[in-house]
């Protein structure tokens, strides 16, 4: 489907600048392709087939909390369900869809003619369906895939069967991808700028990306080696995780988080870049703070850096360590404050239009908001002790990352969906996926904050049935959320279809907002071959 | 669109309208599961204060901000025909968006390190219990002279909800007494008595949590956490595994019995008792019969979540049923018991010898094994 968009592409580029070539024809395009477009648009389609993938995961874990009583699955494959549901939604669909923007709009935004490296730009892509291939054949393989939940904590997880091994390899080769794709960025960023374009007239997309990019490189190769840690535990007699041999199940807990903890902030950055660059547009306002917002964003990377531990508090850390991780993870607040507060100031005394895009923006800075709330409830390590392992917790990241992350790549999507395909995408039917979404998401999450308060744990199939009534009516949520995301799939097939031609400013007064909207709709196959003038970049804000 | 909102608005108030309205009714069943309980503990009063302050100020700020963003969605819109301000940036309003959240952090981080202080100290308590997990069921070891010292026992999912919870049971857990959350052997402790909790774990990690005491804490193989708990009235308080311990980690709650000192020295003599009583004469002849049914009891809750209710294995687990151990030499098939291997857990501490010599009995002689061959309790002494 997407071959017609960049068929299109051709003739649109050839009529434009006559001595570029066009893609080459057929599969063998998206092999062999190192065009950041093509990249983009393989990485994209990834992460929305890998979204239906984990959240059909997810369906089979609502539709057995339904009602108490185990009804569809054994317990050992619910817990598989919930630990492919996770590692596929970070790794498959949300950090994908991520790289997919950023290589489309990243040297479109800067004025670059392509990313700096772009057969490693190949590479990087074209390891990740191999590794999700892996991944999901280990749910064949025996004693099932990694149950041990996303964390894959020992000694748990070395009770999986034949999936261990796969399942670290798969972290190998994602964590792989993930290293060459953030390296790609901050060389492109660092180094093929237009004249003019300077580091803090970078569009805030740019900026967050590029100190994700940084806590990429920095976290990856602490999970690869986690997990290669408890490969050696398992198979070559090592004891890093085990007291029997001197070691300790509490330092993979260290490591992970480590990881962990900048991982999830690798998930929300993009997503407050591209709600930076939604809100003005459809406020008709520069954005509000500029640069308390890259500041902002340098110190929610520093910070993710020094609190890990705050998802351990109840392994029992010296009061000391307990302390210090509250205090430091209470002042994340106060950065993710000022970006809540700059939008606001964005959107205040602005001239704004409720398009699909601005409206998930708009439900992304309330649902986050409410997610950062929990986040700072959370923070408080005594508290805490009550809230872990609880569904309060489930409620809190899944209003982060689903109104949060999925709902910024839901934004992104409509934004830029004239600009890739050249067509205004259905309005219609853009809005009826937002008002179902929006309501869905808070049917299924809101009341899991209720049954974890009352004492659900997570990660049980089965549960007392005073929580029956809130988690019934979570399924309902769910499954409606879970289908609604087809009308999301048809919308961009549309889009990529046909449909009311796009002008290159696609929404009115977008040209002061970007350099990509002084490109065709669609952009010709190459572009920037030469840089953007002059005018044009000091003209933006 | 306006319509839409205010039906969004609509739903919004209906669900914190139930919410609010059912808050007083506490942690009872149908929609009353809604908020921390305030619990029975000095800690667990602190942790849940300290909850609904958060709450609060959390609550306070949301309506600020959301107020703000309301107003604006309603006043700021083109169709209103508003001429977009210019404005980029304002030094005094951004400093104070930063400098306002870090104080009201501070006032925060007050009451916190305070709660905290007291939940680590655990000094100057008069009574301590070991707290073991297994996958999957706790063990309960009482440490305290005076205070049921010896006393040491298993507690594991009551029968009840353990034939409910079965895939494709057909019982309706609704008609199970506290389904999930009931036990064959609670633990009882002493009301208005420090008492300090010793936590660790043999396979994996898992975690002790009653929400009525204010905390959790995760039991790690190897090593040793503890925690305190001074239950202030007589009552029995529920809780569950907080931790992904594997296949039935959804299936390990824990009961806890509070009785008053005197009613607490009466259990730990009856209890004293009963596990006089338990310890069988080592010299006593069973007969098959008395093995096998024994032994079905046994397998049943102590084999058949990973073996398999019929002894047909799962996934990794492998089966019983014509397995090589099973009809095999005697000997080796009860050392696997006694002593565990890899994944399976060491059943040496867990089974008395009656148990162990019926479960082997039953495992050699059911599933249609009919090995032929029996072993007496006495004889497995011999072999541990």
């Amino acid at each position: 489907m997407s071959a017609t968009t960049h068929d299109e592409t051709h003739a649109h580029g050839d009529a434009h600048e006559h001595h570029d070539h066009g893609p080459a024809k057929g599969f063998m395009r998206w092999v062999t392709t190192t065009n950041h477009k093509d990249i983009g648009t393989l990485y994209l389609i990834t992460g929305l087939i890998m979204f239906f993938v984990g959240g059909a995961m997810a369906l089979v874990i609502r539709a057995e909390l339904f009602e108490p009583g185990l009804q569809y699955v054994d317990p050992h494959f619910f817990n598989q369900m919930t630990t492919l549901h996770a590692l596929i939604m970070v790794f498959g669909a949300v950090m994908p869809a991520f790289a997919g923007l950023a290589n489309w709009m990243i040297p479109m935004m800067i004025g670059a003619p392509d990313m700096a490296l772009p057969r490693m730009n190949n590479w990087s892509f074209w390891l990740l369906p191999f590794s999700f291939v892996m991944l999901a054949s280990t749910l064949f393989m025996d004693g099932g895939a990694a149950a041990a939940g996303w964390t894959l904590y020992p000694p748990l997880v070395l009770q999986t069967g034949n999936a261990l091994p796969f399942t670290v390899f798969t972290v190998h080769m994602l964590g792989m991808s993930s290293i060459m794709a953030a390296i790609n960025i901050i060389v492109t960023v660092f180094n093929m700028r237009a004249p003019g374009m300077t580091m803090m007239k970078l569009p805030l997309f740019v900026w967050t990306w590029v100190i994700t990019a940084f806590l990429l490189i920095a976290v990856m190769p602490v999970f690869a080696g986690a997990v290669t840690m408890l490969l050696t535990d398992k198979f070559f007699g090592t004891s890093f995780f085990n007291a029997a041999g001197g070691g300790d199940p509490v330092l993979y807990q260290h490591l992970f988080w480590f990881f962990g903890h900048p991982e999830v902030y690798i998930l929300i950055l993009p997503s407050f870049g591209i709600i930076s660059s939604i809100i003005p547009t459809f406020s008709r306002k520069p954005l509000f703070g500029y640069s308390s917002m890259v500041y902002a964003t340098a110190a929610i990377g520093f910070l993710s850096f020094i609190v890990w531990a705050h998802h351990q508090y109840t392994v029992g850390m010296p009061i000391a360590g307990e302390l210090y991780f509250t205090y430091a993870t209470m002042l994340i607040a106060v950065p993710t404050g000022v970006k809540v507060f700059n939008w606001l100031a964005t959107m205040w005394r602005g001239a704004m239009t409720f398009e699909t895009p601005m409206l998930f923006a708009i439900a992304f800075v309330v649902l986050f908001t409410m997610g950062g709330f929990t986040g700072v409830m959370m923070s408080i390590s005594p508290a805490d002790l009550q809230y872990h392992d609880t569904y309060f917790i489930v409620a809190h990241f899944h209003y982060v990352l689903v109104p949060g992350a999925v709902f910024a790549l839901f934004a992104a999507t409509y934004y830029w969906l004239p600009k890739w395909t050249g067509h205004m995408y259905d309005e219609r039917l853009g809005q009826l996926h937002f008002w179902l979404t929006t309501i869905s998401v808070n049917i299924c999450f809101f009341p899991q904050h209720f049954v974890g308060l009352a004492g659900m744990p997570r990660r049980i199939p089965d549960y007392a049935v005073q929580f029956a009534e809130f988690n019934a009516l979570s399924s309902v949520g769910a499954f409606v959320f879970g289908f609604s995301q087809l009308i999301f799939a048809y919308v961009i097939y549309k889009a990529i279809k046909g449909g009311v031609k796009a002008s290159s400013e696609v929404w009115e007064g977008a040209e002061a907002h970007g350099l990509e909207w002084h490109l065709p709709s669609p952009p010709p196959y190459h572009t920037w071959t030469e840089a953007p003038a002059q005018e044009i970049i000091s003209d933006l804000h | 669109m306006k319509k839409t909102l205010q039906l969004l608005a609509g739903l919004w108030s209906v669900l914190w309208g139930v919410a609010i309205a059912e808050t007083g009714s506490g942690t009872g069943v149908g929609w009353g599961a809604l908020n921390m309980p305030a619990g029975v503990t000095p800690l667990s009063h602190d942790i849940h204060d300290l909850h609904m302050k958060i709450l609060g100020i959390c609550v306070v700020i949301g309506v600020v901000v959301y107020g703000i963003l309301i107003y604006s969605l309603i006043h700021h819109r083109k169709s209103k025909g508003v001429e977009p301000a210019k404005f980029h940036e304002n030094t005094k309003w951004e400093i104070a968006w930063t400098i306002f959240p870090f104080l009201i952090l501070i006032w925060m981080a007050f009451p916190a390190t305070q709660a905290m202080i007291k939940v680590y100290d655990t000094e100057n308590s008069v009574m301590t219990i070991k707290v073991t997990g297994y996958q999957w069921k706790w063990r309960y070891e009482y440490l305290t002279d005076g205070l049921g010292k010896g006393i040491d026992f298993f507690s594991s999912l009551d029968a009840k909800s353990n034939e409910a919870r079965q895939l494709g049971s057909k019982i309706d857990p609704t008609t199970v007494e506290h389904y999930l959350l009931n036990v064959d052997n609670p633990l009882v402790i002493p009301a208005n008595k420090k008492i300090r909790v010793l936590l660790t774990a043999v396979d994996v990690l898992h975690a002790w949590w009653v929400p009525e005491f204010g905390w959790k804490k995760d039991a790690i193989p190897g090593f040793v956490t503890d925690g305190w708990i001074n239950v202030e009235k007589p009552g029995i308080y529920r809780g569950q595994c907080a931790e992904l311990c594997g296949r039935d980690h959804g299936f390990m709650p824990i009961v806890v019995v509070v009785k008053t000192e005197e009613d607490f020295k009466k259990w730990v003599d009856g209890q004293k008792a009963k596990q006089d009583a338990g310890k069988l004469d080592p010299g006593k002849m069973l007969t098959m019969d008395e093995l096998m049914s024994k032994g079905k009891e046994v397998y049943a809750s102590n084999c058949a979540a990973c073996h398999g209710a019929e002894g047909e294995g799962m996934g990794a687990f492998p089966a019983i049923k014509g397995s090589k151990v099973a009809t095999g030499p005697l000997s080796d098939h009860v050392k696997l018991v006694l002593n565990g291997k890899a994944t399976m857990p060491a059943f040496k501490e867990q089974l008395n010898d009656v148990e162990t010599a019926a479960v082997v009995t039953y495992q050699r002689n059911g599933f249609g094994n009919n090995k032929g061959d029996s072993i007496q309790p006495a004889d497995i002494q011999a072999l541990k």
